[in-house]
């Protein structure tokens, strides 16, 4: 199966911005230094051969006890050529924080919000970075490892008697 | 005739006409619905049991259904939607994540609508069938008559209405329940 994404990636960036690369079954993926980030995702939209113009999917993995800690996955696909691609950004816990998407792909805005809601991961320059599924006085990112299961915030007073 | 016995007579007569024009108010949050909808339909017909009437306002309905999952954030919104309602009022738990939160035991969702709401009946399954939403209409109405429903309850202590079951049980029993 032939490489064009990761061709191209090889091309355009030789100055470490890409970490490792893979494909499998044709799925090819690329982790990207976080700092590059912003720059990997414009150049697959606006390359002529890699024509990455559709937003898949974003999201985060929480890899408790590897470093770095956080891994963001984003998902691109191109309408014209028919292939995608998974980029990947390895984010530290005490600094998990990464360029957001929005400016290229509006798409992005809600799911950088989720990531951000439930991971903790922080979206730089996002236009609207608020917490999209738990309330807003909920504290905590619920998706993290380490949070506890059933660490249920209500926002009511339970009826008396009630179990939990 | 004694003042008390007229008066018990009158609440019979009037939990009878309750129980028989139960004006619902469906709060649908997940897959449950599907199968409650059946209930409407004609092969289940809960008109029937004289609650075939679904009003889309809380303020004029006295049945409250809680279809599907309740979600912490939700909480107050339920509640919201029960404090609107004018008493007398029922609550109905369809499915078990409204009546325990069902297989979600997790984070977000609420273990069950009557950690913030009084709920009279509820109905096990995931998701039950129509003939359980029946039943526990039924099962309603027999409270309602007897006058055990929480608002019901509640409406005695607070207003000094005078209880159906006045005329049920034998005098000096004042033990709380349903006496059964």
């Amino acid at each position: 199966m032939a490489k064009i994404i990761l061709d191209r990636l090889a091309q355009q960036f030789v100055a470490g911005e890409i970490l490792e690369t893979g494909s499998q079954h044709g799925n090819e993926w690329a982790r990207v230094a976080p700092a590059h980030w912003r720059a990997v995702a414009q150049f697959l939209r606006d390359d002529a051969v890699a024509a990455l113009n559709m937003f898949i999917d974003l999201t985060c993995v929480d890899r408790l006890g590897r470093t770095p800690r956080f891994d963001v996955v984003m998902h691109l696909y191109s309408v014209d050529k028919k292939h995608r691609v998974r980029l990947l950004a390895g984010l530290p816990e005490d600094d998990s924080s990464i360029d957001s998407l929005v400016a290229l792909w509006p798409g992005a805005n809600w799911f950088e919000r989720e990531a951000f809601d439930l991971y903790g991961v922080h979206f730089v320059g996002h236009p609207d970075l608020r917490r999209i599924l738990m309330y807003p006085e909920f504290v905590g990112h619920p998706l993290r490892k380490d949070f506890p299961k059933e660490g249920r915030q209500p926002l009511l007073r339970r009826l008396p008697g009630s179990v939990d | 005739m004694p003042f008390s016995v007229y008066t018990s007579k009158l609440a019979q007569a009037v939990n009878w006409a309750r129980k028989f024009s139960l004006f619902e108010y469906p709060f649908v949050t997940a897959c449950c619905g599907m199968e409650f909808m059946a209930t409407w339909a004609p092969k289940y017909d809960i008109a029937r049991f004289g609650a075939e009437l679904p009003r889309f306002s809380p303020r004029q309905a006295d049945l409250l259904i809680v279809v599907g999952t309740i979600t912490e954030r939700q909480g107050p919104v339920l509640r919201r939607i029960y404090d609107q309602m004018c008493e007398p009022k029922w609550v109905i738990a369809y499915g078990v994540c409204a009546s325990t939160g069902g297989f979600y035991q997790n984070y977000s969702a609420m273990p069950g609508a009557d950690q913030v709401i009084p709920v009279d009946v509820y109905i096990p399954g995931c998701p039950p069938r129509p003939e359980q939403m029946l039943d526990a209409l039924v099962m309603l109405q027999e409270r309602i008559q007897k006058g055990e429903g929480h608002s019901q309850v509640v409406l005695r202590a607070e207003r000094g209405y005078v209880a159906p079951d006045v005329a049920i049980r034998p005098a000096g029993d004042t033990r709380e329940g349903s006496g059964r």
